[in-house]
C-alpha cells in the first residue's frame, strides 16, 4: 500500500450529504463525533466543504431532485475519494421503494464503497463500517 | 550559510515544530472536551494525505492568483521564521530594523488568505476574505502598540538581536507592569492573527463553511494548512523573543525556552476553548476600543519606566 493511501486512511475527512432522509441517520452520524464515540481519534473530521472531503457519506433515498445534486457533488470530490451509504434508505430506498419519486437507489447513481445498514444504524455500526472501508481499501491496494 | 538557515531552520524545523504545536492544540482541545483526541502527529498525516489529493480549480477562477496566494503566505512565514531563528541563534548576524520587516511580513499571510479567497470566485470565500480584511484592520493597531513596549523598554532597539541582550541582563520585558499588559494585548492580537476561536470570524466553520479556504483542495490546501501551523509556532516565538527573552542555547536555558513556548501555547489553547465566536463588528469594536486603550496605557507606562 502506497504512502498516499496509508495517509488517506489515517485522516479521513468526511462530507455528510443528506439526499432527503428523515434526519435520523444524520443524527447518528453526528453522534459518532461526540465524546462518547469520538471518531477524531482515528483522524476522522467532519468538513463543511466538498472540496476538502475524502469520504462522501450519503444518507436518505435519493429522489428525483437530489439525484442530480448527488452526481454533481460526487464529481466535485477531489480524487481519490470513497463513498459510504448509510441507512436503509440509501441502501435500498427502504420504505420509499415503491415511491414515484425514488426511481433509483444511491448505488445506481454513484459508485458506493461501503454499505452500512440500519434504520438508523447505531454509531457502533457506523464505526464498524469505517473499519470495513479501511479493510476494503487495503485489500484493493494489495 | 544563509541558505542553511532558510532551509534547515526556516522551513524544516519551523514546519516540524508548528505541526507538533497544532497537534498538541488538537489533543488538548479534545482532552478539554472529555475526548481521547487524535494522535500528536495527526497534522503530519493530514499534510501527506492532502499532498496526494487532486487539485481542483473552480470554474472561472484566476488560476495564477488561486495557486499563487498560498505560496505567497508560505514564503512570508518562512522568511519571518528564518529572521527569528537567526536573531535567537547568532544575534549579531542580523540587520538593523528587522523588527519592522518582521511586522510587515506578518501581515502578508492574512493578505494571501484574502487573495486566495477573492480569487476562488465563491461567495462564501469572498465573505470570509472581506471579514479577514476587517479583522486585520482592527488588530494591527493594538499589535503594533504592544510591540512598541519592548522597543521602549530596551532603549529603542529596532533590531531583534538588540532586544534580546538587555533582556538577558536586566530581566525580561514581561517582568514589568507595562510588559505584562502589552503581552496580554499581543496574545489577543495573535489569537486574531491565527484565526483561532474567539476571532475565527473569517473561517467560521459552522457559518461560512471554512471561508477563504472553501475551494482549496489537494496540495494548495496542504500549503494553506502548513502555513497556518507554522504561523502558530512563529507568532508565539515572536512574542517569546519580544517579551520573554527568547531562546538561549546553553543547557538549562533551552528547557526554559521550551517552557516559555509551551506556556504561551497553553494560554492560546485555553482562550480558544473557553470562548464562543464573536461577530466581526464585535471583534472590530473590541480591538479598536478596549484593547487599543490597554495598549496605549501600556505604552504610556513604558515611557514612565514602569
Amino acid at each position: 500500500m502506497g504512502l498516499k493511501l496509508a495517509a488517506l486512511l489515517k485522516s479521513l475527512w468526511v462530507f455528510h450529504l443528506s439526499t432527503g432522509s428523515c434526519n435520523n441517520c444524520d443524527i447518528e452520524v453526528l453522534d459518532c463525533l461526540t465524546p462518547r464515540f469520538d471518531v477524531e481519534r482515528f483522524g476522522i473530521l467532519l468538513v463543511g466543504s466538498i472540496k476538502h472531503a475524502d469520504v462522501l457519506l450519503v444518507t436518505g433515498s435519493a429522489n428525483r431532485k437530489s439525484m442530480q445534486r448527488v452526481k454533481r457533488l460526487y464529481e466535485q470530490v477531489p480524487k481519490p475519494c470513497l463513498v459510504v451509504a448509510i441507512g436503509e434508505c440509501a441502501l435500498s430506498r427502504g420504505m420509499f421503494i415503491h415511491s414515484y419519486n425514488c426511481p433509483l437507489p444511491v448505488d445506481r447513481i454513484i459508485p458506493v464503497d461501503v454499505y452500512i445498514p440500519g434504520c438508523p444504524p447505531k454509531p457502533e455500526a457506523i464505526i464498524a463500517g469505517v473499519l470495513k472501508l479501511t479493510a476494503k481499501v487495503k485489500g484493493r491496494a494489495r | 550559510m544563509a541558505l542553511l538557515y532558510l532551509l534547515a531552520f526556516g522551513v524544516v524545523l519551523t514546519a516540524t515544530l508548528g505541526l507538533l504545536a497544532s497537534g498538541l492544540d488538537r489533543k488538548v482541545t479534545a482532552r478539554i472536551q472529555y475526548r481521547v483526541g487524535p494522535p500528536l502527529w495527526q497534522p503530519f498525516i493530514d499534510i501527506v494525505k492532502l499532498l496526494g489529493k487532486e487539485n481542483l480549480v473552480p470554474a472561472g477562477a484566476s488560476k495564477i492568483t488561486f495557486f499563487g496566494a498560498p505560496l505567497v503566505g508560505f514564503a512570508s512565514v518562512v522568511l519571518v521564521s528564518t529572521l527569528l531563528w537567526v536573531n535567537n541563534l547568532t544575534p549579531s548576524h542580523s540587520f538593523g530594523g528587522d523588527l519592522i520587516v518582521v511586522l510587515y511580513l506578518l501581515a502578508i499571510p492574512s493578505i494571501s488568505v484574502m487573495m486566495g479567497g477573492f480569487a476562488s470566485r465563491n461567495p462564501l470565500a469572498s465573505m470570509g476574505a472581506s471579514r479577514e480584511m476587517k479583522l486585520i484592520l482592527s488588530y494591527e493597531l493594538p499589535f503594533i502598540l504592544a510591540v512598541l513596549v519592548p522597543v521602549i523598554k530596551t532603549g529603542y532597539a529596532i533590531r531583534l538581536g538588540d532586544l534580546l541582550g538587555p533582556q538577558a541582563q536586566n530581566g525580561v520585558v514581561a517582568g514589568s507592569l507595562s510588559g505584562v499588559l502589552a503581552l496580554g494585548v499581543a496574545i489577543l492580537c495573535v489569537q486574531a492573527k491565527l484565526g483561532l476561536v474567539p476571532f475565527d470570524v473569517a473561517e467560521a466553520e459552522t457559518e461560512i463553511v471554512s471561508g477563504p479556504l472553501v475551494e482549496y483542495s489537494g496540495a494548495a490546501m496542504a500549503l494553506c494548512k502548513l502555513t497556518k501551523s507554522m504561523l502558530l509556532f512563529v507568532l508565539l516565538f515572536f512574542l517569546m523573543t519580544l517579551f520573554m527573552g527568547g531562546l538561549r542555547w546553553n543547557g538549562m536555558h533551552l528547557v526554559y525556552g521550551l517552557l516559555k513556548f509551551v506556556g504561551l501555547l497553553a494560554v492560546v489553547i485555553v482562550i480558544r476553548n473557553t470562548n464562543p465566536r464573536v461577530r466581526i463588528d464585535q471583534a472590530v469594536r473590541f480591538f479598536w476600543g478596549r484593547v487599543a486603550v490597554w495598549a496605549v496605557v501600556a505604552v504610556v507606562l513604558a515611557f514612565l519606566g514602569k
